[in-house]
């Protein structure tokens, strides 16, 4: 009970919020502040890392916003994310002018490799910074509320609906793929040289675009928990556990799921652009139906339906993955599938959820049947069919 | 239209209406006239057609038949909306199995439920009034779950889920109620409580009840209505009924 | 410019020298039995009388010439001090090479006649031609076919020879297609060259249309000619091509159908989301490797039954997987789709890595048997064999399971459990194992389209992934619970993809039929052939 009260919502949101608030201003100060050689000094390749992190934290975010709260299943958020990152890398590309292979001082090096000749109409404006980052949230939030108006007013929802955001990325994967699209094909946006005129690969540009990864996580993480605990959230989570009884109470469900799955692609969206001037590419390899399916299980790993949760899954995933393809890199898919059917079977409520429980348990075990426990509430496995 | 011209307007007007699934006809030209303040119950073995009719009703199932033949308080018909319009029009439904969302509070329930706003963004900004606080304690009082009013929908008792259910329907504010099998799996107790309550509703509400428990739609002592294959078979004061050979013959067959 | 000049002059050479070897060619055939004579003494002489001696015996119709001019480039031709000329046959027996007599000794001062790398060209190119009166119909084909692609004026004497002579319809046609070619690309009358368009555009084929289109025209009238056979040529090859691309969809369609079927019963019938269908799919094509690899190592004498022995074995294999994976883990799934989902998903990354290990991350060999290789001529369609037997073997399946489904005590089972599980259960079916047994089945028929996929595809651990969305658009677009709808979502969704790729290219028509999926799901959420009733609402 103690447990749950610590963990319980307020609380658990203000050391979220504190301790990546303490984490972000300790990396800045330790990597910019401390000699190189200095025992505590925080590697600027470590401080790109963990931005990483926190973009994926964002991702995260946004998917247990339509998934925890609403129950729709996206398989294909990589995709808002991947095109976030494309309109920033769009921007990025611009910005390096005529410092390309080829010098040319306006089309970036690979149209001038595909002998075009000027810039396609959608690459215009992506020279600006204001219009760029419009469009990141932009692009993303048409797609998913075009999509979505589709599919939430004819009703297509669970398994048919994680099929088709699947065959969604599917097809943009193949379809970034292509030269012809004018996004450079295969190898994608790269040799990013600076950003808002500062050049991407020193120390303060790392520090600074992990601080903004940060607060941009943090701005997203109160957005949703202001969301969820509005008489609007309540509406979500009414639909997730009973759509129908929602329905015929007269809320008109496809709104509801319209705004939630629009906004939540425009928060992957802003979570890719932070993404790729960090790691210096976007390629469409960020479409791959994969990388939805793994964002998916860092919210389950961290617990679906708490915002805290989706955070922690993606940042502890990622770091295990890091580790881990560093020491076993072929044991990797082993331990994440693992992962996958370890937490689906028996974890179903993620760290988040079970971790209080366990602790709950511990103490209630300790205070020797003070309370009589309540029975333990398994979750009804209705077979297939019924 | 002579819907218009029935005097009083009835509050549901069902006329002829065909529903068929893969060419099995769940409904077959049903025809059904709810007064204001009625209160009817509907009978009718396993696949009568029931449910289907109350689908056809919320907007669930379009009728084969087309526009036109199902109205509401006379004039609104109710074939071209869609369930949340119908809702909002002040019809309110109870589902067969007790739908709650168990994952909010017993409070949170009501106050969803609650007439009046609706639109997403209305709802993002919604703060609660006065006037929502005292209505949701007036249900609360009367669903008898004031006690557990924080407690989670889905640790409630069945019984409790059912009451809570309607709960919600009355916080709906609803003109007509449709109301399925209310009392399946309840005790002896709470089935004649339930009786109690929806007499108690019926003051000021129109009901349609389906029912399968007798001693249930006795205690309701109201006008009954038997369907059988997806139309009306017969129609009158339960007495009357059970004495009818059609009736007796499709319920205990041949 | 100067590229242009060159060739434009090129040309004229070689029709100039065309036109001289014409005329050299029609003297020699006058006095045909002494010239015969006087080349093979040639071959007694330097380099250039011998060369001089081959060009003649080319043109000469001698029957023995093929012989001499093989046995001169494998050092066997043998000429006396007296000039005599023998050549060894194959088998190591003398022959005389004016009559093919065989003879009992060498001459005396025999020694080989003496080639160097011209000699070898000359008697090469002369061979060419001489291939043209060769008693094998089959070398006498390829001499008319190659012939009509290089246009060697030179050779029109002898295939008006050979044209003579030819008795083999097939060869004939050949030869007169040949000579057409020729004469279309020669100096000849308008009249000659009309009859010739006439022949070329009876070809019909790509070869003709080319051979039309690029072929000088000297008059208005054999130019309309051309003009009007390429139009109907073309039109005729546009009706052919898109044959094939519905053949091609066809084939493509009856893949899927493989991919898609086993998903059809998980899915379909059972309501399970098995995202390692695909990986099933590939352990079925590696237990195709595996059967092949032994039987290369220690029976190669049944490696044309290697398939029909991997398909109950890969049924096995891939049904006891299913069915340890349903034991395990879909088990306690049921009725949580999403979740079985994310745990089949994560099952499949598991089943890819652990394929990985054992067999390594490249593509593993699996051979086609005889039956499996080649391809056959059907009008203007070439048909590979394997993809054929693949559309053969995709419609046995079908109809086998169909069988399964509907007229087997366990298909009644099955179904009755999908309709109503507990009644089912009241009835004394034991619901868990017909649960277990349908998994099974679906896994084992994905293992099965594994034998039939290594036929076409590399064998790789990625193998399943490049197949799940497709096989998951092909079940919904179908309709859940129906092999028909399956059929015919698969068809569809095949032969739209090879019909819009001539069109549109590859990727970008795949992302079409993509698109136009999402977009049908969204207007028909349950497919082709959905089920109706209450039921499908729960």
């Amino acid at each position: 009970m103690i447990a749950k009260r610590i963990f319980g919502s307020d609380a658990m949101a203000f050391w979220f919020l504190a301790g990546l608030f303490i984490v972000t201003v300790l990396v800045a100060v330790l990597n910019l502040a401390t000699p190189e050689d200095a025992a505590l000094h925080v590697p600027t390749y470590l401080v790109a890392l963990l931005g990483k992190y926190l973009c994926y934290a964002i991702l995260a975010l946004s998917i247990d916003l339509v998934w925890g709260y609403v129950g729709i299943l996206s398989l294909g958020h990589g995709a808002f994310f991947a095109l976030g990152g494309y309109g920033m890398g769009m921007y990025l590309m611009r910005q390096i002018g005529p410092r390309g292979v080829y010098g040319d001082p306006v089309l970036p090096d690979f149209m001038v490799f595909l002998n075009w000749k000027e810039l396609p109409w959608y690459w215009l404006g992506f020279d600006n910074f204001l219009f760029a980052m419009v469009m990141v949230a932009l692009i993303p939030g048409i797609l998913a509320f075009v999509f979505g108006y589709l599919a939430f007013r004819s009703r297509v929802t669970g398994v048919y609906l994680s099929i088709i955001t699947q065959a969604m990325t599917y097809a943009l994967l193949l379809a970034f793929f292509r030269n012809d699209m004018g996004f450079g094909g295969n190898n994608g946006l790269t040799d990013f040289k600076d950003l808002l005129g500062f050049n991407l690969q020193t120390d303060g540009m790392r520090v600074s675009l992990f601080a903004a990864s940060a607060l941009a996580l943090a701005l997203c993480y109160l957005l949703c928990l202001w969301i969820t605990r509005s008489r609007f959230g309540k509406v979500l989570i009414a639909v997730r556990d009973a759509e129908s009884r929602t329905r015929f109470m007269g809320y008109r469900v496809e709104g509801y799921k319209l705004a939630a799955f629009t906004l939540s692609a425009v928060m992957a969206g802003i979570a890719g652009a932070l993404y790729v001037p960090q790691v210096g590419i976007i390629n469409p390899g960020e479409f791959a139906p994969q990388n939805s399916i793994e964002a998916v299980v860092w919210v389950a790993v961290g617990g679906r339906g708490t915002l805290v949760g989706a955070a922690i899954g993606a940042i502890v995933v990622n770091f295990g993955k890091t580790v881990f393809t560093g020491v076993l890199p072929e044991l990797w898919l082993f331990a994440l599938g693992g992962l996958f059917i370890f937490v689906t079977l028996l974890m179903p409520k993620g760290i988040v959820g079970t971790v209080p429980q366990l602790l709950d348990m511990l103490r209630s075990r300790k205070a020797q049947n003070a309370v009589a426990p309540e029975p333990p509430k398994t979750e009804a496995s209705t077979p297939a069919g019924e | 239209m002579q819907i218009g011209d029935v005097t009083p307007k009835p509050i549901l007007y069902v006329d002829g209406v065909t529903v068929t699934f893969d060419g099995f006809r769940a409904l077959n030209d049903l025809s059904l006239v709810i007064a204001p303040g009625e209160m009817r119950a509907i009978i009718g073995p396993n696949g009568a057609g029931k449910t289907t009719m109350m689908d056809v009703i919320t907007g669930k199932t379009r009728p084969d038949t087309g526009t036109g033949t199902v109205a509401f308080n006379g004039d609104v018909d109710l074939t071209k909306m869609d369930e949340a319009a119908i809702a909002q029009l002040g019809i309110g439904r109870k589902f067969q199995k007790p739908t709650v969302f168990e994952s909010h509070t017993v409070r949170d329930n009501l106050q969803l439920a609650l007439a009046g706003l609706r639109k997403p963004f209305t709802v993002l900004f919604a703060k609660e009034t006065a006037k929502e606080k005292q209505r949701i304690d007036e249900l609360l009082e009367l669903t008898k779950l004031t006690e557990s009013l924080g407690r989670l929908a889905g640790d409630l008792s069945h019984g409790q889920k059912q009451w809570l259910e309607i709960g919600m329907l009355l916080a709906q504010e609803p003109a007509l109620l449709l109301v399925d099998e209310p009392v399946a799996g309840m005790t002896d107790a709470e089935t004649a409580e339930t009786a109690e309550l929806l007499v108690e509703i019926n003051k000021t509400r129109s009901v349609v009840v389906v029912e399968h428990d007798m001693t249930f739609v006795k205690a309701l002592g109201v006008k009954v209505t038997v369907l059988h294959e997806g139309s009306v078979l017969a129609e009158g004061p339960l007495d009357q009924v059970q004495a009818n050979e059609r009736v007796i013959e499709v319920y205990l067959g041949r | 410019m100067v590229i242009l000049t060159l060739s434009r002059l090129r040309r004229f050479c070689l029709i100039a020298m065309a036109i001289l070897t014409l005329a050299g060619a029609g003297a020699i055939g006058q006095a045909r039995a002494q010239d015969v004579q006087e080349a093979l003494k040639l071959f007694a002489g330097s380099y250039d009388d011998i060369q001089k001696g081959i060009e003649a015996l080319a043109v000469s119709g001698q029957p023995t010439a093929i012989e001499i001019l093989q046995a001169l480039s494998d050092n066997r031709l043998i000429v006396g001090a007296d000039g005599s000329l023998v050549y060894k046959d194959a088998a190591g027996a003398l022959h005389d090479a004016a009559t093919g007599a065989v003879v009992a000794a060498e001459p005396p001062g025999a020694k080989p006649v003496r080639a160097n790398n011209r000699i070898r060209r000359a008697a090469e190119a002369a061979l060419g031609q001489l291939t043209l009166v060769s008693p094998d119909p089959a070398k006498r084909l390829d001499a008319a076919l190659s012939v009509f692609k290089s246009k060697d004026q030179t050779s029109l004497p002898l295939i008006e020879t050979a044209l003579a002579r030819e008795n083999d319809p097939k060869v004939k046609t050949a030869l007169e297609r040949a000579r057409a070619a020729l004469i279309l690309y020669g100096p000849g009358e308008e009249a000659a060259k009309l009859d010739a368009v006439k022949v070329i555009a009876a070809q019909g084929n790509q070869d003709a249309l080319a051979m039309l289109t690029s072929a000088p025209t000297p008059s208005p009238a054999v130019a309309a000619a051309i003009k009007d056979a390429a139009e109907a040529i073309e039109g005729r090859l546009a009706l052919w091509s898109g044959v094939q691309s519905f053949y091609y969809g066809i084939s493509l369609g009856s893949v899927l159908l493989l991919a898609a079927i086993g998903l059809a019963i998980t899915f379909g019938v059972m309501g399970v989301i098995n995202m390692a269908h695909g990986e099933m799919v590939m352990i079925g094509a590696y237990t195709t490797f595996v059967v092949q690899d032994i039987i290369r190592t220690s029976a190669p004498w049944l490696f044309d039954y290697s398939l029909a022995i991997a398909l109950p074995l890969a049924f096995l294999v891939s049904g006891a997987v299913g069915i340890l994976i349903e034991r395990v883990i879909i088990r306690f799934l049921y009725g949580r789709p999403l979740e079985t989902l994310l745990a089949t998903f994560g099952l499949s990354l598991v089943l890819q890595q652990a394929v990985r290990t054992i067999f390594g991350p490249t593509n593993r060999e699996v051979g086609n048997p005889a039956w499996m290789s080649g391809a056959f001529d059907l009008g203007g369609l070439t048909l590979t064999y394997n993809r054929m037997w693949i559309i053969v073997f995709s419609m046995v399946v079908l109809v086998v399971l169909m069988i399964v489904l509907r007229r087997t005590a366990f298909g009644l089972q099955m179904r009755a459990v999908t309709q109503n599980r507990r009644m089912a259960g009241s009835m004394g079916i034991r619901t868990n194992w017909v649960d277990m047994l349908t998994f099974g089945l679906g896994s084992g028929v994905a293992g099965i389209a594994g034998v039939a996929l290594s036929q076409i595809d590399n064998v790789s651990p990625n193998l399943g992934q490049g197949y799940i969305i497709d096989s998951f658009m092909v079940v919904v677009f179908g309709g859940v619970g129906n092999l028909w709808g399956t059929l015919v979502g698969a068809m569809t969704l095949g032969i739209t993809n090879k019909l819009l790729e001539p069109v549109a290219g590859a990727v970008l028509g795949k992302i079409f039929v993509l698109v136009a999926l999402v977009l049908f799901i969204q207007r028909k959420p349950r497919g082709l052939f959905p089920q109706k009733g209450r039921a499908v609402e729960r």
